[in-house]
């Protein structure tokens, strides 16, 4: 495609909804997809947006009631752009002036509309890094803008600062997008990632739909990446060299993990109550203490706790559930959050493998539990650092990537979860959360709210748009392009860590290439870092 | 450039239109096509949008002669004084002018003057002239005996024969007239009808 193709001119708009453009009748209205990135040339300023919607118009209303012969190409051609002609609908959100100081700024919010007629072009490729910048030590190639072959990336330092989003329907590329994300903040930024694999995706080796699986993180960074596993059996099956296995004392549970839980192990309000009553009077070993209690002990309690007997049962058919999951044994030999935070200390990512137990009472057991004892080693230091006022002992940025993120952050647990405290308090404790989820209009609209930076793939359900885009400017024009995704590798980023949405094709991710690719842009990074220790 | 071919002389002259007589009988410009008249400091274009033979005396209506002749050309051969006492004239619209090297396509501030030369203009002149659609405005708003759809449609066919890709003319014109017809569908349909290739 040729640089700066022309598109048309403005015609009409306002700032609040965007401008028209009329499409120039040598351009086929066929060829302009929604998510092109677009310049406009207005007198004094320039301006950057998306095209939102396309549109059929005409001059005259009687060529729609008595439309021509255009069984005739040369009527066809003449009627193409004259009397019948294409509108786009383009949203600026960027702006740059012509002068010298404006241009080292770089691209500012829109404040106000291009004058008329200006000419709007498809934006280049000096255009898309421009705004996007191109990739360096803290931007990270991530994709290419939609039909255009240019690299757009991703300002992966700004992006760890806050808690962001990977939205999409299931079988949209969400995993992917996910891996190609962390290999970027293990390259480019300073935070240190914990990832929950639930599905055993992104560790070792991953799964693609009709195609051969994929390499995980360690295989392509062997020395950055730890795999914890809590099913060392089906992770030696499977081929992992793991760097640990995570075993859950019974000491370890606390009730808020319960309240966690109260849906998956139906338990009643009251049977959640209890547990905080059995635990002040047992302390630490209460699960323990409760499983093992004779009959005549449990009367004794019960009536000295006020518990009604069936609560108490309810209680105790839930706690069974979890001493039942392998991986909670009464004395673990090892301590696997010690073990975690030290690899994390040491600037190593960690993916913790669930193997075979997929359900979502393990899953969201055990990530609120580590994530919990972690935050609150990450709260502490962070505290006694900024009390010493000394930056080096704070610890390394964390990103926690959970998946299923509806099941931690809904509404209703979302004030109880470690991962509600730490998607609203945000950064200050260095600790942000990567939340991969297919239901967002699940997740508490606080949480959403709060989140920086928002990756979506394609998304049908109304409610689900709607959450996503909650709070977004210009959200109904955003909503067009995202209900027009492909259905597979295609996804719209905004918030945070990108000047303006755009919608992008994902890099490859899966072939020989692609994975050289990856591993020599870190590659390069390092050498670069040694150049300029020589200088 | 090619020798300019002479077709006849101003007989009558307004701002809009002039009528010339042509020189030889029945050598008539076709219709629709670019004739230029004037001298090299002003030049005036028109188009060609009526032609008439007639008697030379008004009141002398020329008679049948063909009766015993075996053809029609037998009779101006057998009355060789028929080809001066009729004459050939045509009118056209004045659809721009030339002032030294510059080309407007409106209305020029004289009329030619009565006796000038008029010239069927050169494939490079039409081509030159068809650089702009701005004539089609004055040929649609000018009050013609014959329709504008018609003229139009013989202009631009006639204009298009010079240039090396008439199709890619025509709709060029094609889209002009488009806007200029915006409010008017079945004019516009009429000359494309005219006019497709």
């Amino acid at each position: 495609m040729t640089e700066n193709q022309r598109l048309g001119i403005v015609v009409s708009g306002s700032l609040g909804k965007g401008v028209e453009v009329k499409l120039d009748s040598s351009v086929s209205i066929e060829d302009v997809v929604v998510g092109r990135f677009v310049t406009i040339e207005g007198a004094k300023r320039r301006f950057f947006g998306m095209i939102s919607e396309v549109s059929l118009g005409m001059t005259d209303q009687r060529l729609s009631l008595t439309p021509p012969d255009v069984a005739d190409p040369f009527i066809a051609e003449v009627l193409a752009g004259t009397s019948t002609f294409g509108t786009l609908h383009v949203t600026p959100t960027l702006v740059i002036g012509g002068d010298a100081d404006s241009l080292l700024e770089g691209p500012q919010p829109v404040k106000t509309v291009p004058s008329h007629f200006s000419m709007v072009n498809l934006a280049s490729e000096r255009d898309v890094e421009l705004v996007f910048g191109s990739e360096d030590e803290k931007r990270f190639f991530i994709g290419n803008p939609l039909d255009m072959e240019t690299k757009l990336c991703l300002d992966l330092e700004e992006f760890v600062k806050r808690s962001n989003g990977i939205f999409g329907k299931s079988g949209t590329g969400k995993t992917f997008l996910t891996r190609i994300l962390l290999i970027g903040m293990l390259q480019k930024s300073q935070a240190v990632n914990l990832v929950f694999d639930m599905h055993n995706e992104y560790g070792w080796k991953g799964t693609r739909e009709g195609g051969s699986p994929v390499k995980g993180l360690k295989q392509l960074f062997q020395s950055r990446v730890a795999v914890f596993t809590l099913d060392e059996e089906n992770s030696r099956q499977r081929g992992v060299s793991t760097d640990g296995v995570v075993r859950i004392g019974h000491d370890e549970i606390e009730p808020e993990d319960i309240v966690l839980l109260r849906q998956t192990l139906n338990l009643t309000e009251q049977a959640v109550e209890a547990v905080y009553q059995v635990q002040r009077r047992y302390g630490k070993n209460w699960l323990q203490s409760t499983l093992e209690m004779d009959a005549e002990t449990s009367k004794e309690l019960l009536k000295e706790l006020n518990i009604h007997e069936s609560t108490f049962h309810n209680l105790r058919r839930g706690l069974a559930t979890i001493q039942r999951l392998p991986f909670i044994e009464p004395n673990p030999p090892t301590n696997a959050v010690k073990a975690i935070l030290e690899h994390l200390d040491r600037g190593t990512n960690v993916v913790l493998e669930f193997g075979r137990y997929r359900d979502i009472t393990a899953y969201i057991l055990v990530a609120n539990m580590l994530s919990r004892r972690i935050y609150a080693q990450y709260q502490s230091r962070m505290e006694k650092a900024t009390a010493a006022a000394k930056d080096n002992l704070k610890p390394h940025p964390l990103v926690i990537t959970i998946e299923e993120a509806h099941k931690f952050l809904n509404p209703e647990v979302a004030g109880q979860t470690i991962f509600g405290t730490i998607a609203r308090e945000m950064r200050k404790y260095n600790v942000t959360l990567l939340v991969i989820d297919q239901r967002p209009s699940g997740i508490d609209s606080e949480v959403m709210s709060q989140m920086g930076t928002k990756i979506t793939c394609l998304l049908d359900n109304e409610r689900d748009i709607d959450s996503v885009l909650a709070g977004v400017s210009g959200r109904n024009e955003l909503k067009s392009v995202l209900a027009k995704l492909a259905a597979k590798r295609q996804a719209l980023v905004f918030g945070h860590a990108v000047p303006m949405p755009v919608a992008f094709q994902p890099r490859e991710y899966g072939s020989a290439e692609s994975y050289r690719d990856f591993t020599d842009e870190g590659k390069a990074g390092t050498g670069k870092d040694i150049e300029k220790l020589w200088e | 450039m090619a020798e300019t071919e002479r077709v006849g002389e101003v007989i009558e002259a307004g701002t809009t239109a002039f009528t010339a007589q042509c020189y030889e009988l029945y050598e008539i410009p076709p219709l629709g096509s670019l004739v230029k008249t004037g001298n090299a400091s002003a030049e005036l274009y028109g188009i060609v949008y009526n032609a008439a033979t007639t008697s030379l005396e008004p009141g002398r209506r020329p008679i049948a002669r063909g009766k015993d002749e075996t053809s029609e050309e037998a009779i101006y051969r057998s009355s060789p004084q028929l080809a001066k006492l009729l004459r050939s004239e045509f009118g056209a619209v004045v659809v721009g002018h030339k002032e030294g090297d510059k080309l407007y396509r409106r209305l020029p501030p004289r009329p030619a003057r009565i006796h000038s030369f008029v010239y069927q203009c050169t494939p490079a002149e039409v081509i030159d002239f068809g650089k702009s659609f701005d004539f089609l405005g004055i040929l649609l708003n000018a009050s013609l005996p014959v329709p504008a759809e018609e003229l139009i449609g013989a202009s631009l066919r006639q204009m298009s024969r010079a240039h090396k890709d008439p199709r890619a003319f025509l709709v060029a014109a094609g889209k002009e007239l488009a806007i200029l017809l915006s409010g008017n569908l079945n004019q516009l349909n009429a000359i494309l009808g005219r006019i497709k290739t």
